[in-house]
């Protein structure tokens, strides 16, 4: 049997300060210290207030992984600070760590941000249970396991925002829902009490909706509570296809147009694709197609490249599609 | 050692928008002495969008895929990240849950084929470090890419989610600290450049509908390995690379900056240190010229 011994080692932490009342831009504080083996994130963040300044300021409150309050950035990682072992910040990113808010550019105080953001998106989707409630219910309103794990855990989301900070596209489009808004919406939107009509068209929306989502899974790698949020704007994607809100529009053509490559050629048609996702929209490629093509990158229709044993891939197509658009 | 044998799949962009791409991988393999047996029947994987139309289908397909590797009882290697990501996602669901895997086999046995979960799936990355080795890729170097600094992207399916990919290779990569190819940077000889971006999205998935989205992640991306002092970038996928090698131009205007690199597959990179000709590598399949040679 081994025994966990508890090691020390000493860490360099570079840590993001900030007084929105009173300075005029952010700086970094070093402080040095030895940390043990036993240690969380937060841990650190406690003794920088108590040995070291105490106006140094963070949220927190459970200190259980529960209240969602305490997600800052490690060394630009998101991560749940009363989580989160030291020691695995230091076997990933050395004995130099840098402590920054979810997000600098929204930071009030040191660690705490302005998250106004990440709650109206929240409340824009949603987030409740649409049904009609008999108020007097004479019994219990129960739902079987089987439809509760429809959910796909997506109720365990602490809004902690760390995936929503850690998302590309919220930095660039400020429309964007977020991860975190989508898992909310999709934990009622496979919830078999609800019967809400306009939020999985509304989650579907060009520029706001999950269309815009880059698939890079830094929502999924970040998730202290494992919500997988791409796993959820995935099954929001088919969710509207099945349901039959989804638009005609270029990101559902861009989906459906790999069905009808494959189903002709076995592989992707690239150009085929881009022209049934555009329709007459494709002018605008032009110029980079006709780079492309001095440079030999463009394949002609008439050179498609085929699959081997191409009637094999049509016949599953035929029996295995689950969905029509 | 005994000869490494792989099955290939090639994906589609090897087969049409980046040809480099496929005659790299070819030259490197050549050079390596390892041998790569084309999946000719295979499917395209879908690259994460049709699954967002037809997941079933999608499983369907792309374990048909590795079934043609199963059957020649070799460990299917992919040159594509995107690739890469579905084709280890359906094996990752189908091993972990028989039911799933029953209803697909069901289907391909239509077809006379069954996914048995015999065949691992690594990117050819992943094979030349773990499989081959990163000491005797060094050892074999004869154009060392000395006076190069040379930033590593690594595209997102490579990398996330770890955990999914933690079950193909040996080598566990670090998603925040990520390592391999700025490892084989230096085994050939060149000089790794350390950026922020190097392990962000290019925003390839949504270039057509989101294309300022897309813009911006390339544009952020090319910027930061340039303020960082590299002459070129180097990446393991095609879609990245389609992204940093052809969209300069509207990247450039979506970040108000004019961006440009060269940026080579990694095979490339490998082939140039090995010494491999640029008629070999298809460096002139390369809208943004690589100027360097
Ligand atoms: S996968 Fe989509 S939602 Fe998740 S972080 Fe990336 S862009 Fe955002
Ligand atoms: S999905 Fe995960 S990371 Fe995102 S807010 Fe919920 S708990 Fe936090
Ligand atoms: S980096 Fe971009 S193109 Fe490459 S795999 Fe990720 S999302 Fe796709
Ligand atoms: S303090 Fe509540 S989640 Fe960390």
């Amino acid at each position: 049997m081994s025994t966990n011994t508890i090691t020390t080692q000493k860490v360099n932490f570079k840590v993001f300060r900030f007084n929105a009342d009173e300075d005029y831009l952010p700086y970094y504080e070093n402080y040095t210290m030895d940390i043990t083996s036993e240690e969380v994130v937060l841990d650190v963040l406690n003794r920088i207030k108590w040995d070291h300044d105490g106006s140094f300021s963070y949220r927190r409150s459970c200190r259980h992984g529960i209240c969602g309050a305490c997600a800052i950035k490690v060394n630009g990682r998101s991560t749940l600070a009363c989580k989160e072992s030291m020691t695995t910040m230091i076997e990933y990113f050395g004995n130099d760590i840098t402590l920054e808010p979810l997000s600098t550019k929204r930071a009030i105080k040191d660690m705490i941000i302005d998250k106004a953001d990440f709650w109206e998106k929240h409340a824009a989707v949603t987030p409740y249970l649409v049904a009609d409630i008999d108020e007097c219910p004479s019994c219990e309103n129960l739902v079987s396991p089987h439809d509760a794990e429809e959910l796909n855990e997506a109720d365990l989301c602490i809004q902690c925002g760390a995936c929503h900070y850690a998302c590309p596209v919220v930095e660039i489009n400020s429309d964007f829902f977020g991860p975190a808004a989508f898992a909310a919406a999709y934990r009622f939107e496979s919830d078999i009490r609800d019967n809400d009509t306009g939020r999985l068209t509304n989650v579907n929306e060009e520029k706001q909706g999950v269309w815009d989502c880059v698939k890079c899974f830094e929502c999924a790698e970040v998730c202290p509570k494992d919500i997988n949020p791409i796993e959820k704007i995935t099954k929001l994607h088919q969710m509207a296809f099945k349901k039959g809100v989804a638009k005609n529009n270029v990101a559902t053509r861009h989906a459906v147009g790999f069905l009808h490559s494959i189903k002709k050629h076995g592989l992707l048609d690239e150009g085929g694709l881009v022209l049934y996702s555009e329709g007459p929209s494709i002018v605008k490629h032009i110029p980079v197609a006709l780079q492309m093509f001095k440079k030999g990158k463009i394949v002609m229709p008439w050179n498609m490249p085929k699959s081997d044993n191409l009637d094999e891939i049509q016949k599953l197509i035929k029996s295995s599609s689950t969905v029509k658009f | 050692m005994k000869k490494l044998k792989y099955a290939l799949f090639t994906g589609c962009t090897a087969k049409q928008s980046t040809p480099e791409q496929m005659m790299s991988t070819l030259a490197v393999a050549r050079k390596l002495d390892i041998e790569l047996i084309e999946l000719t029947e295979a499917s395209c994987c879908g690259a994460s969008h049709l699954q967002d139309y037809d997941d079933f289908l999608s499983l369907v397909l792309n374990a048909r895929n590795i079934a043609y590797a199963e059957k020649h009882g070799l460990t299917m290697v992919t040159i594509c990240n995107t690739c890469q990501l579905n084709t280890a996602m359906t094996k990752h669901r189908l091993d972990k849950n028989a039911e799933l895997k029953a209803k697909v086999n069901e289907k391909l046995a239509e077809v006379g084929l069954e996914y048995k979960g015999t065949s691992n799936v690594i990117h050819f990355l992943y094979a030349i470090i773990d499989d081959f080795g990163l000491d005797k890729i060094k050892e074999m170097v004869v154009r060392p890419l000395s006076q190069f600094n040379i930033a590593p992207f690594y595209g997102c399916h490579n990398i996330r989610p770890s955990e999914l990919h933690d079950e193909s290779h040996k080598n566990k990569e670090n998603p925040y600290n990520p390592t391999s190819l700025d490892d084989l940077i230096i085994a050939c000889g060149g000089k790794n450049v350390d950026y922020e971006e190097k392990n962000k999205c290019c925003g390839f998935h949504v270039e057509l509908q989101a294309p300022h989205t897309a813009a911006v992640l390339t544009g952020n991306a090319i910027a930061g390995a340039t303020d960082n002092n590299a002459d070129m970038m180097v990446t393991p996928c095609p879609l990245c690379h389609l992204k940093l090698d052809t969209q300069t131009k509207h990247a450039s205007e979506a970040i108000g900056r004019d961006v440009s690199l060269p940026v080579l597959h990694m095979q490339q990179m490998v082939g140039l240190a090995l010494g491999c000709t640029p008629a070999e590598l298809g460096l002139k399949h390369h809208v943004t010229e690589v100027n360097f040679i």
